[in-house]
């Protein structure tokens, strides 16, 4: 399977704002993905657990990431929906050649996503009056939608990694198209598996990021033991799996696309006994400096042999080939991905090693530091994960048979540029005020929750010092029956 | 056949989303005209209490109709998207005020911040609908083809300003006649007379833009005009012009059950009058259905996924609204999100 058409030199202009606007999206909605995918699972095991030990605490917290998730799954679907409109808004020539032939993803998961929106409107608008049990039972299938939700969207882009499923006529395009095999091309299992636990881990880590914080300032109660263990319990659990994961999918992409490998690696000529380095830069010669060379590992790690052929950048045209800097930059999200994960790893085994012991949370303070960073810290690896795949693809959109420029739209780049501007300011703003909901929704829950905490300094803690002058809502504006009224 | 079977798939799509996206914009429509903050007060509160449970799923329709274009007629995708590049950004962008704005409203507490807020998601709830009105404008007067680029002339003609304004109109007389059935439903009677009298007046400026349309159409669509005038395409018009009478006639009188159902059927045959209309053509006289069709295998494969997704949706849907006009569907209060009584803490 080879190229088409070649458009080496004079890159169309509107390529950079496109990927710019493109690249900035997609980082601003990946961040949310893991609480759409994951959050509701931990809900409702913490909801769960609560209805069983019929515990109080419990449902408090579930009912609060509820109260959370209402306002971050709003603006997950319409930052999702930005990103369906980008494909014809900026990828016009992708959609339009291969559209019918990797779409299909995104028609399971548009029903997928639908279905979730009405499992997740019915949870978090049915805790006032339905009964407990259907309650909790209606928002059981959540978890599976969201899982099917995130099968379509790794079925297309692994498909974009390793187009399969078609051949080409005489004029280059799609005929013969077999579905089957277009949802499941080689990278697809690696990736889904390998997204769907980071989703997991990285919503797990957040959440009990949370209640490190307010651990470590003191409030040492049950709330706050409760908020921390069953989210990050589920994360620890998972962070070993993914460890294994992680390195099955470095090993496909080394067999699926060499190239891309060769680029997270820097490897820039074809050999055995290649080293590994730790960071370092490549150079347009090839040349690599800084970094830490470790000799013979790339081979190992590859192929488990250090005589393991390893691919270089150079079997491959320039043209056909992520740049030097590119390189560097996925060589280095990838080593900082990994990093993250191995050190996370060493936090999950001392969360199990104190358990195992003493069954209880570890007492350090720097167990608890290093829980509360857990959380961004896995939020850096997605975003770290997500650009060694997208970078490492280039400069094909469809790999190996459609370069990003010849996808990308004729519109002109001043419009382009002008709209990313304005997207940005939206988003900042969008993002900004999310982050100040959040924190208003925390300092508001506070105070009501200060009265009985053990380790509590007294009410007036610096952030209470502006107590809030608005009533607080203790029923719904309308309604014929007010709360706990239910027969 | 299958590539006519999935268009169809796709304009019942649209009207699902005219109905249902159509509604929920209606509802920022009257909160942008609803006054200042304490004459508009309670008519706000209305509008939030009842769109919240409901307001995404009605939405998620725009990323069904969006799948199933690219999907099935990548084609036809592709050439709306360049050609109508414009409105369609702005529309997104409008898409991302709207829905950030009436998320971050409902936790807000600070009148300033509210107000913000509200005047986002208001202000693009007028826009949003306009814009995508007049994509659809300058599909069904043919303005975009292989060669059009994201020119002005695409979007800014009579057919597609008229499409926009017709959307701004739909959507604000779905959404007073919804509010209208809320008010009463959450026993706010002097809403429902509120809301009623907007819906009037909404109904009357969109039988007047119809007819308008109509005619522009005549010159600058021909195409549309004649399939308008003829056959199903006339069947439908005709069901929508009797359904505007019903309407009318239901929100005279003050217990108007019914009056969604016939103000849907107003906005759904129109959206499938337009549909019928342009038969053959996914673009009037610049592609067809089967010229623009996806491979055959996986235009049955989306018809079988629809399928299959339907016995899920349904329910599921059905479930939704059943519990939402029942008011069972209530959000979360802080009296809920606080610590109640002692032994809570361990």
């Amino acid at each position: 399977m080879h190229t088409a058409v070649s458009l080496l030199a004079g890159a169309p202009a509107q390529l950079l704002p496109a990927r710019s606007l493109m690249a900035f999206t997609l980082a601003s909605h990946i961040v949310l993905v893991p609480f759409g995918v994951a959050l509701p699972l931990i809900t409702l095991i913490m909801h769960g657990h609560g209805l069983r030990r019929n515990d109080p605490t419990a449902l408090l917290l579930a009912r609060r990431w509820s109260a959370v998730m209402a306002v971050q799954f709003a603006i997950g679907v319409v930052t999702g929906t930005v990103l369906s409109f980008e494909f014809g808004l900026l990828w016009p020539g992708m959609m339009g050649r291969w559209g019918d032939v990797f779409g299909i993803g995104f028609g399971v998961e548009a029903w997928a996503f639908f279905l979730e929106a009405v499992l997740i409107a019915i949870y978090l608008y049915g805790w006032r009056r339905l009964p407990s049990r259907t309650h909790f039972l209606l928002a059981l299938p959540l978890p599976a939608a969201a899982l099917l939700g995130a099968f379509g969207i790794l079925a297309a882009n692994s498909w974009m990694n390793t187009p399969r499923g078609f051949s080409l006529d005489p004029a280059g395009h799609p005929v013969d198209v077999k579905i089957w095999k277009a949802i499941f091309t080689p990278m697809f299992g690696p990736e889904y598996w390998h997204f769907v636990v980071a989703m997991l881990v990285t919503a797990g880590y957040v959440t009990a990021g949370v209640y490190a914080v307010g651990w470590l300032r003191g409030r040492r109660d049950r709330y706050h033991r409760l908020g921390f263990t069953i989210p990050f319990t589920l994360a620890a659990v998972f962070t070993p799996v993914q460890l294994v994961l992680g390195d099955s999918i470095a090993r496909q992409v080394f067999h699926k696309q060499p190239v891309k490998f060769a680029a997270m690696e820097i490897v820039w000529r074809t050999d055995t006994h290649v080293p590994e380095y730790l960071f370092g830069r490549m150079h347009p010669d090839g040349s690599i400096s800084g970094g830490i060379k470790i000799p013979q590992l790339d081979s190992v790690l590859a192929g488990f042999r250090p005589d393991t052929r390893v691919t270089g950048l150079t079997s491959v045209p320039a043209a056909d080939r992520p740049t030097a800097t590119q390189a560097t930059l996925i060589h280095w999200t990838f080593d900082i991905m990994v990093g993250i994960g191995s050190v996370l790893v060493v936090l999950a085994l001392w969360y199990a090693l104190v358990w195992l012991r003493r069954r209880g949370l570890p007492a350090s303070p720097w167990f608890f530091r290093c829980a509360a960073v857990a959380g961004p810290a896995s939020v850096v690896a997605v975003e770290c994960g997500w650009i060694t795949t997208e970078v490492g693809r280039q400069p094909w959109i469809v790999y190996q048979n459609m370069r990003v420029a010849e996808a990308v739209t004729s519109t002109r780049s001043t419009s382009l540029w002008i709209m990313f501007g304005l997207v940005v300011v939206v988003y900042l703003v969008v993002f900004g005020s999310f982050l100040a909901v959040l924190l208003k929704m925390r300092t508001r829950w506070r105070p009501a929750d200060g009265t009985k905490g053990q380790g509590l300094p007294p009410a007036e803690g610096p952030e209470r010092e502006t107590p809030e002058k608005e009533t607080p809502e203790t029923d719904t504006p309308y309604g014929p029956r007010s709360a706990g009224s239910r027969p | 056949m299958i590539a006519g079977v999935i268009a169809v798939v796709l304009l019942l799509a649209v009207a699902a989303y005219a109905c249902a996206g159509g509604t929920d914009y209606g509802a920022g429509f009257w909160d942008l005209v609803a006054g200042g903050a304490e004459r508009g007060e309670r008519p706000r509160r209305l509008i939030d209490h009842a769109m919240a449970p409901v307001w995404e799923v009605n939405n998620v329709w725009l990323i069904f109709v969006l799948v199933i274009m690219w999907t099935g007629f990548p084609v036809f995708f592709q050439r709306a998207f360049t050609a109508m590049w414009l409105p369609l950004a702005l529309a997104a962008v409008g898409i991302v005020l709207r829905g950030a704005g009436f998320a971050l409203r409902k936790p807000a507490r600070r009148p300033a911040r509210r107000r913000l807020y509200g005047a986002m998601f208001a202000l693009s709830s007028l826009l949003t609908p306009f814009f995508l009105g007049a994509a659809v404008g300058g599909v069904a007067s043919g303005r975009v083809t292989a060669a059009t680029t994201a020119s002005a002339d695409a979007w800014a003609n009579p057919t597609s300003i008229l499409f926009g304004l017709l959307a701004i109109a739909t959507t604000a007389l779905l959404g007073a006649v919804f509010l209208a059935a809320d008010a009463r439903r959450f026993a706010a009677p002097e809403l429902d007379g509120y809301f009623r009298r907007r819906a009037l007046a909404a109904l009357v400026v969109v039988a007047i833009l119809a007819v308008v349309t109509l005619f522009v159409t005549h010159g600058d669509a021909p195409h549309i005009w004649h399939g308008l005038t003829h056959g199903v395409g006339l069947v439908f018009v005709v069901v929508s012009a009797l359904a505007t009478l019903a309407t009318a006639w239901l929100l005279i009188r003050p217990s108007g059950a019914w009056s969604r159902v016939t103000a849907a059927g107003v906005v759904a045959s129109a959206v499938l009058g337009w549909g019928t209309a342009q038969r053959p053509y996914l673009i009037p006289t610049s592609l067809t259905v089967a010229e623009g069709a996806g491979a055959p295998t996986t235009l049955r494969w989306l018809g079988l996924v629809t399928l299959v997704a339907l016995v899920l949706i349904v329910p599921a849907v059905a479930l939704l609204y059943w519990l939402d006009t029942r008011g069972e569907l209530e959000g979360l209060t802080d009296a809920d999100l606080r610590r109640q009584g002692a032994g809570d803490e361990g």
